[in-house]
């Protein structure tokens, strides 16, 4: 059914193919880069970033002060110990590289299928790829007890001739993780070489003109750069589509290669990347709702967007929903005592409100309203949706690493966990860093690819003898 | 490098990307060579007017990929079988199936730093100054909304002159000299 018939005399719909419009209506190559540089080269930085800026940064403080006392005291501060070794701090480092995936699907895997629709969000979903692999990053180095010595995962000729252990799942996860962190940066700074170049050229003060100078590398647009810059594009696609696709999955070998009850299951590494881009999606409408809202972006970002995004979290979701079924059914069909054990006390034992609160969360709420385009294109609802599936995502990898932790084989050595302030402060320590360095990033570079924008506009493309009789 | 004086070249603005392919089309049909199209958005059609078909991004993309995924996988072996041989589970030294992963990974990343920055080399960027800088509608335009034409000074063809008079012919919105 085409949105034309939902909305039939709604601006933001083209008549043509009765679906939302990519960009709005009369935009020109100078109005759209006019209306995203001054975001950024304007004098005045409006009221409420610095309000929001001030909320992040004292969360950002909290940050420190936690880790400074973890440092000082040990992670004993938190809730791990015996049967619970993870806790916390594993949950929010699959948590965090999950929000990372939907960034990585929308500028590789979105521009390979060639789905113009993404141009406009590619840019602000690689920048929160990015910084949730810095949250995410941060978890398991202050988690091995002596952060000082994290450099031990690297291979790096030590004197006293210890080297890594190349047979561990810990391991593999060190190298996907920081392939991961490397090329998305890469990938997005090279994106964004001709944006900077627009903004050296427009700016008006001598700091930013600096600033922006040397961030661009000097770009000018020559077509000879333009081609070998658009096949560098390509191939980082090319290769970043794989690794995004590896990354999870080399995450959730650290549980599928272990032995526990819970963990031990090949659905582990679709599971998880579907999982991943599921909670990265609803990462990127709470972060493109407000922003379109605040900086009158909706021409840009439209509404197609939005309900695209609803799209791909349906899929995901039902992905999602069909690894919970599969670990439902494994636990009954694989005979094994101990696997039906924990999916029962999953769903009915000490920590059953986590299991109901995941599948309401995730399951209940998304899939069953996500079908209907009414609430698709409702950004309210959309807002509320992303953070529903947020919370449930988290509470995935809760029920995951804790419940499986608490009651494994022997009832002797079963524990429980509940979580302290530290790690509590250190959770929403690193939601905080994630919000003041996407701060920065809307403030300083440019949010939206202004030149895959341009692209989507018709005059962009070439006519035929339009000017035939204005020549000689 | 040659002495940076006197003119770069002659820079031809225009207003559409059509009539900058066409101008760039008939240059390159007329003999000229060293010229270049300067474009706010990815143009290929001006980079085939100009004679600019292939790269070698894809070729230092592979030998990256090749190189990074081989010394990973040496690296490991070395590690694992030589240097700090461990019995873990009574596992192989060698286990390759195990290595595969870090390896994989490598490959990625430096398939994906040779493309990066192959392709910054290959542009011949950073290059802070440039002449076309020089010229005031080239930083008003041509991040913004406007495509340019430029026929080089070092172009065997090149007269200031009969190139001014030659560009005009095809309708642009200005010629302007670019200098040094």
């Amino acid at each position: 059914m085409a949105t034309s018939e939902l909305r039939p005399k709604d601006p933001g719909v083209d008549p043509a193919t009765g679906e939302f419009r990519v960009i709005g209506q009369g935009q020109t190559f100078r109005s759209i880069t006019e209306k995203i540089s001054r975001i950024v080269l304007t004098p005045r930085t409006p009221l409420g970033w610095f309000a929001y800026f001030a909320v992040a940064g004292a969360g950002v403080t909290m940050l420190l002060v936690a880790l400074t006392w973890l440092f000082l005291k040990g992670v004993g501060i938190w809730a791990i110990a015996q049967p619970v070794a993870w806790g916390f701090a594993i949950i929010n480092f699959v948590w965090w590289i999950g929000i990372g995936h939907a960034g990585t699907l929308i500028s590789a895997i979105l521009l390979l299928f060639k789905q113009q629709w993404r141009n406009a969000i590619s840019r602000f979903a690689e920048a929160m790829t990015i910084f949730a692999v810095m949250c995410a990053a941060l978890f398991p180095v202050i988690h091995v007890g002596r952060p000082w010595l994290g450099y031990w995962l690297l291979p790096l000729p030590f004197t006293m001739d210890v080297w890594p252990q190349f047979r561990s799942p810990l391991m593999w996860d060190t190298f996907a993780v920081s392939t991961y962190a490397t090329i998305s940066v890469v990938f997005w700074y090279v994106g964004m070489i001709p944006d900077l170049g627009t903004f050296r050229d427009r700016a008006d003060s001598k700091i930013a003109k600096y600033f922006y100078g040397v961030l661009s590398w000097g770009w000018r647009g020559s077509v000879r750069h333009w081609v070998q810059y658009e096949t560098a594009s390509l191939l980082l696609a090319g290769l970043a589509t794989p690794l995004v696709l590896s990354v999870h999955t080399v995450i959730s070998f650290d549980f599928a290669v272990a032995v526990l009850p819970g963990w031990h299951t090949t659905i582990f590494p679709p599971y998880f990347v579907a999982g991943a881009i599921y909670s990265g999606f609803a990462m990127v409408l709470t972060l493109a709702i407000p922003l379109r809202k605040y900086y009158h972006l909706e021409q840009l970002v439209t509404e197609r967007h939005i309900d695209n995004c609803g799209k791909l979290m349906l899929t995901t979701g039902f992905i999602v929903a069909y690894g919970y079924g599969m670990e439902a059914f494994m636990a009954w069909y694989s005979a094994d005592h101990w696997e039906a054990f924990t999916f029962w006390n999953r769903a009915f034992g000490p920590m059953y409100w986590s299991y109901w609160l995941l599948i309401t969360c995730n399951l209940v709420i998304p899939l069953t309203t996500l079908w209907s385009r009414k609430l698709r294109t409702n950004i309210a609802f959309m807002f509320v949706i992303s953070i529903v599936v947020n919370t449930g995502m988290w509470f995935e990898r809760f029920v995951i690493i804790v419940t499986s932790l608490t009651r494994d084989f022997l009832p002797s050595a079963w524990g429980t966990y509940r979580a302290t302030k530290w790690d509590y402060m250190t959770f929403f320590g690193t939601v905080s860093f994630f919000l003041f360095m996407f701060l920065l990033f809307v403030r300083f570079l440019p949010m939206i690819p202004m030149n895959e924008i341009r692209l989507l506009l018709p005059q962009s493309k070439i006519k035929p003898k339009v000017t035939a009789e204005a020549g000689d | 490098m040659p002495a940076r004086e006197g003119i770069y070249g002659l820079l031809a603005e225009f207003e559409t990307p059509g009539d900058l392919v066409r101008a760039a089309r008939q240059s390159y049909q007329d003999g000229w060579r060293r010229l270049d199209c300067y474009t706010p958005f990815p143009l290929e059609e001006a980079a085939e007017a100009i004679g600019f078909h292939r790269d070698k991004v894809p070729l230092l993309c592979l030998l990256g990929g090749l190189l990074g995924g081989a010394a990973m996988f040496g690296l490991e072996t070395w590690i694992s079988v030589i240097a700090f041989p461990i019995n873990v589970a009574g596992r192989p030294t060698y286990s390759w199936p195990a290595f595969i992963v870090p390896a994989y990974e490598w490959t990625i990343l430096w398939a994906g730093l040779s493309a990066a920055f192959g392709m910054l080399a290959l542009c011949g960027l950073p290059s802070l100054y440039h002449p076309l800088f020089n010229a005031p509608n080239f930083r008003d335009g041509a991040t913004t909304d406007k495509f340019f034409l430029c026929l080089e000074a070092l172009d065997p063809k090149f007269d200031v002159a009969e190139a001014r008079a030659y560009l005009e012919t095809m309708g642009p919105v200005s010629v302007v000299e670019v200098e040094y």
